[in-house]
């Protein structure tokens, strides 16, 4: 009977397509990318986390071959399912080439340009958030805060068993025993065997008792030289050696502040909490490190979670300074300034109480621009008021003055949004990777 | 020991869709019996191995073997069919069969019992059979060996992309998976892929390389100097590097040689993809009988397990179904068609031999004196099963009967023409015409252009000259042509022409 056997394949590793898969990936990249771009531009926020079906250009992965041209030249074809023609029958050629005779379907290189894949999340946001960073993360206090990371640095003659590099060690006592001359087990065994033989024998002639006597002696020699020579000598022994290195790390925090008074409508909180919702998932990717303080506020402010603050309700009046206090409050109590990199963003309609204006500004000016690294306003507008203010001078009370305040600090960055397309563009315009010195 | 006297009360191998591994291992059995002492088929050992659908995917993208090589291409591959198979365009096929020693052939988890079963006749035994016993695979390819040569390509390219950079190695790849269709040798027989060799070549490879890097062993003068172009290790190939001879219809072969420009270890790349090329092309000239084979065997086994009492009523239909669709041959005008079933025409085709053999008309008399009759279509099977391609078993086999059930007719087209004119139909005229027009149909000849090399001018400026050998006319499709014109031209190094020779073909 042949001899069979299942194998149950089904725990193997999985993903062994993945090497592959990221190789055509950064193949096709330029092209993703543009794919990618494009399809996020009208996506709800909620999605844009989720896995994605692209199609490319597909120029930079097509795999030329030589192959015929569909048309041109003598063929014949046979093919299936002739109901009513006869010898000397004519049919009309089909125009566009392709199609009544069995012709074959066209080889690959043609007719591939077009190549639709799914992209999953991880490789999305990748690719999205691709060139963006955070402006001016560099600080200050570097030499303060330290990390330490254990690297490999070479090897050891001590150290602790759990990192005894044992094929060195092998190697080392491989060529030392040959140095020496270790006798190897063989050739003991070797020696047995054939003693064991003469011993058998009941009356040994004087030759074999002869031959025994050298047997023993020379067993004897090989033993005590074993004996002498160990496997493995302390000298042998070496360990892998891990040094300590300091690593700077960054700490940063992001301030998100956003209005959520009466004035704010509902589209108006929406295309603020998708700008908000799509900086979560940039910094929570990028960045271990990045602390993210939610700050909602009406005339009053509060500090509240992620999900209260993406997804509750609440109205009232309109006071942009209590969250700027709110803001100096938390960032006072929690980040001493000295050793964190500090973000804000704000998001707003433009409105607040009169004379807030100037106050916010106040605050801006003397306390927060001057140890802030980056700060950037969105204000929402609804489409009409975008082409009023059209001009980037004309505008609410808050806009104005946070024009001003603009023209004195350049890492503070004032856009305006009015639908949800501009998001994606604002966004990439305010964390590119230069955009430190825009606004 | 039989199974009906293990288990007198119940003769079922299985009697619903769970299936487990006792289950297999009985049906296994079963049809082994059948296969074997039936049937009487030949086969390698089995190795059947149990995998999700999406180890299937990732065995798709690498030609089916389960060893292979990282390029993006395969990444592509991947991508694609993953897409298509989520979004429920396309089915995963049941199985996947290799022809290797031993056989490895994979079930996919998420078959019923029913399936199982049917693909373990198909594969395990019909393609298994076939591997081990069609000429074309004896002569060209290795199942001994190509485990461990795939296992040997993918350490040697993982190792030169360390040394030489992933990109440079993609880089020829790329080209040489462009020429793979000019990278078999059609009429000379390759030498087998033995590990020794593969080991050897290896060490020698590897020799060569360290020298480069030791300045002290290049002043030792040495006979067999491993210069461009030849390597030592060719004597059995081709009885030395000046075998070449031109024209030359192994492009890969003959830059992989000749080449002024490449370094040795991309030279040993363009082997690796060029022995694959040979090794997948017994498989291209063998659609209609490989699956024709391996569908009688499960159609045959099947039924027989059925009239048996093995297995119910319930997993005949399931069978049946799943048989039946494919073996499925739209006609010409159906949205569906694409092409002749090769499933479709090689299972008819099986099973007429059969018929011939049996219960014989006057026609098949007429056309088929020898077989008509003969009753032992076991061996009439076995015998074409070993000794033919699909080109000459069409050729030779196909009768009237299949050609007018297909309800096959002719179609001759000329570019000028603004008609395809109805040359032969299944009619006593046509016959003849049909099964010869058909054959050539399956002559990878006349499918794949004959691109050769006629001349290359290593005196001279270095240019290559190919040729097309234009078979009837037929040109090349101008946007590939430059493409894989420019995949040639680096790895020639320098200036390479195609023209164009009509052959007017029989």
């Amino acid at each position: 009977m042949t001899p069979h056997h299942f194998i149950d394949r089904r725990l193997n590793p999985k993903g062994k397509s993945l090497a592959n898969r990221q190789r055509f990936l950064r193949r096709a990249r330029a092209q993703i990318k543009d794919a990618v771009q494009k399809s996020l531009k009208d996506r709800r926020v909620a999605d844009a986390g989720k896995e994605q079906s692209i199609s490319i250009d597909g120029k930079s992965t097509r795999e030329p071959r030589f192959s015929h041209a569909s048309s041109g030249g003598e063929r014949d074809y046979v093919v299936p399912g002739n109901t009513d023609f006869v010898p000397g029958d004519e049919i009309r050629k089909p125009r566009g080439g392709q199609g009544g005779g069995g012709k074959q379907a066209s080889q690959s290189g043609e007719g591939e340009d077009e190549f639709r894949f799914t992209l999953s999340q991880d490789e999305l946001l990748d690719i999205f958030f691709e060139d963006l960073e955070l402006p001016n993360l560099v600080k200050t206090q570097l030499n303060e805060i330290r990390t330490f990371l254990f690297r490999r640095a070479g090897l050891t003659t001590a150290g602790s068993p759990t990192n005894l590099n044992l094929l060195r060690t092998m190697r080392n006592s491989y060529g030392r025993r040959l140095a020496l001359k270790r006798p190897h087990s063989d050739d003991i065994a070797a020696l047995k065997e054939r003693l064991f033989a003469l011993e058998a024998i009941a009356a040994p002639s004087a030759e074999e008792r002869a031959e025994i006597e050298a047997l023993h002696k020379e067993l004897e020699t090989l033993e005590t030289r074993r004996k002498w020579i160990p496997f493995i000598d302390p000298i042998d022994v070496r360990y892998n050696a891990f040094q300590p290195t300091p690593v700077a790390t960054s700490q940063a925090v992001m301030f998100c502040l956003m209005d959520v008074s009466g004035s704010m409508g509902e589209r108006e909180k929406d295309l603020a909490k998708r700008f908000f919702m799509l900086l979560h998932l940039f910094l929570r990717r990028r960045y271990e490190k990045v602390d993210i303080v939610f700050i909602r506020h009406t005339h009053e402010a509060q500090e509240v979670d992620e999900e209260t603050f993406f997804y509750s309700r609440q109205s009232g009046g309109t006071i942009v300074s209590t969250a700027l206090e709110e803001m100096l409050r938390i960032w006072t109590e929690r980040y001493a300034t000295q050793d964190w990199n500090v973000y804000v963003a704000q998001a707003s309609d433009g409105y607040t109480q009169s004379g807030d204006a100037a106050h916010c500004v106040d605050l801006l000016s003397s306390r927060i621009m001057p140890l802030c690294q980056y700060y950037a306003y969105i204000e929402i507008l609804d489409e009409r008021e975008m082409e009023v203010f059209a001009d980037e001078e004309t505008g609410a009370e808050l806009w104005r003055a946070y024009r001003h305040v603009h023209r004195n600090w350049p890492n503070f960055a004032t856009k305006r949004i009015a639908r949800p397309q501009d998001i994606f563009p604002v966004f990439h315009e305010l964390f590119a990777k230069d955009g430190a010195e825009r606004g | 020991m039989s199974l009906t006297e293990t288990k007198p009360s119940t003769a079922l191998l299985f009697s619903d869709a769970e299936w487990d591994f006792e289950t297999l291992s009985r049906s296994y059995d079963a049809i082994e019996e059948i296969a074997l002492h039936d049937l009487g088929l030949d086969v390698y050992p089995n190795q059947i191995e149990v995998i999700s659908s999406e180890q299937m995917l990732d065995a798709y993208s690498a030609h089916g073997m389960p060893i292979m090589y990282q390029h993006w291409s395969f990444g592509k591959i991947f991508a694609r069919e993953d897409t298509m198979y989520r979004k429920g365009y396309s089915a995963l096929a049941y199985e996947i069969v290799i022809n290797s020693n031993p056989c490895i052939s994979f079930l996919m988890e998420e078959n019923t019992m029913t399936m199982q079963a049917l693909v373990t006749a198909h594969a395990a035994f019909g393609h298994n059979h076939f591997f081990k016993n069609n000429y074309l695979f004896r002569q060209w390819t290795d199942a001994e060996g190509i485990l461990d040569y795939l296992d040997f390509a993918k350490r040697y390219i993982a190792r030169c992309e360390e040394s030489y950079g992933q990109e440079a190695v993609e880089g020829i790849l790329d080209s040489a998976h462009a020429l793979m269709d000019q990278g078999v040798f059609r009429y000379k027989r390759p030498p087998r892929l033995s590990r020794e060799a593969v080991a050897e070549r290896l060490a020698k490879r590897l020799e060569y390389e360290s020298e480069r890097f030791s300045d002290i062993w290049r002043t030792l003068p040495r006979s067999d100097s491993l210069e461009a172009g030849g390597s030592a290790d060719e004597e059995d190939e081709d009885g030395g590097p000046q075998g070449l001879t031109l024209p030359e219809e192994n492009i890969l072969y003959f830059l992989e040689k000749t080449s002024p420009v490449l370094k040795p270890w991309q030279r040993e790349i363009l082997r690796i993809v060029r022995n694959i090329a040979q090794y997948f092309y017994p498989q291209k000239q063998t659609k209609v009988m490989n699956e024709g084979c391996a569908t009688f065997v499960h159609h045959y086994i099947m039924n027989q397990l059925f009239d048996q009492g093995l297995i119910t009523e319930g997993a005949l239909l399931e069978f049946l179904h799943s048989h039946s669709s494919v073996v499925f041959q739209p006609t010409y005008d159906d949205q569906r068609y694409s092409g002749i079933n090769p499933y479709a025409l090689g299972f008819a085709m099986m099973s007429d031999i059969r018929r011939i053999c049996e219960d014989p008309t006057p026609e098949d008399r007429d056309w088929f004196p020898d077989l008509a009759g003969s009753l032992d279509w076991r061996s009439a099977l076995k015998h074409a099963w070993a000794n033919f391609r699909d080109e000459s078993f069409i050729l030779q086999y196909l009768s009237p009967k299949v050609m007018r059930d297909f309800r096959f007719f002719a179609l001759h087209d000329e570019t000028e023409a603004p008609a395809y004119r109805v040359t032969a139909i299944h009619d006593e005229d046509g016959y003849g015409e049909l099964r010869a027009r058909l054959a050539a149909q399956y002559d990878l000849g006349q499918i794949e252009p004959n691109i050769q090399v006629m001349e290359a001018d290593l005196m001279g400026d270095r240019t290559l000259r190919l040729a097309h050998m234009a078979f009837k006319g037929r040109p090349l499709a101008e946007q590939t042509k430059a493409q894989v014109l420019r995949h040639i031209e680096r790895l020639w190094g320098y200036k390479v022409t195609l023209d164009v020779i009509e052959t007017g073909g029989a």
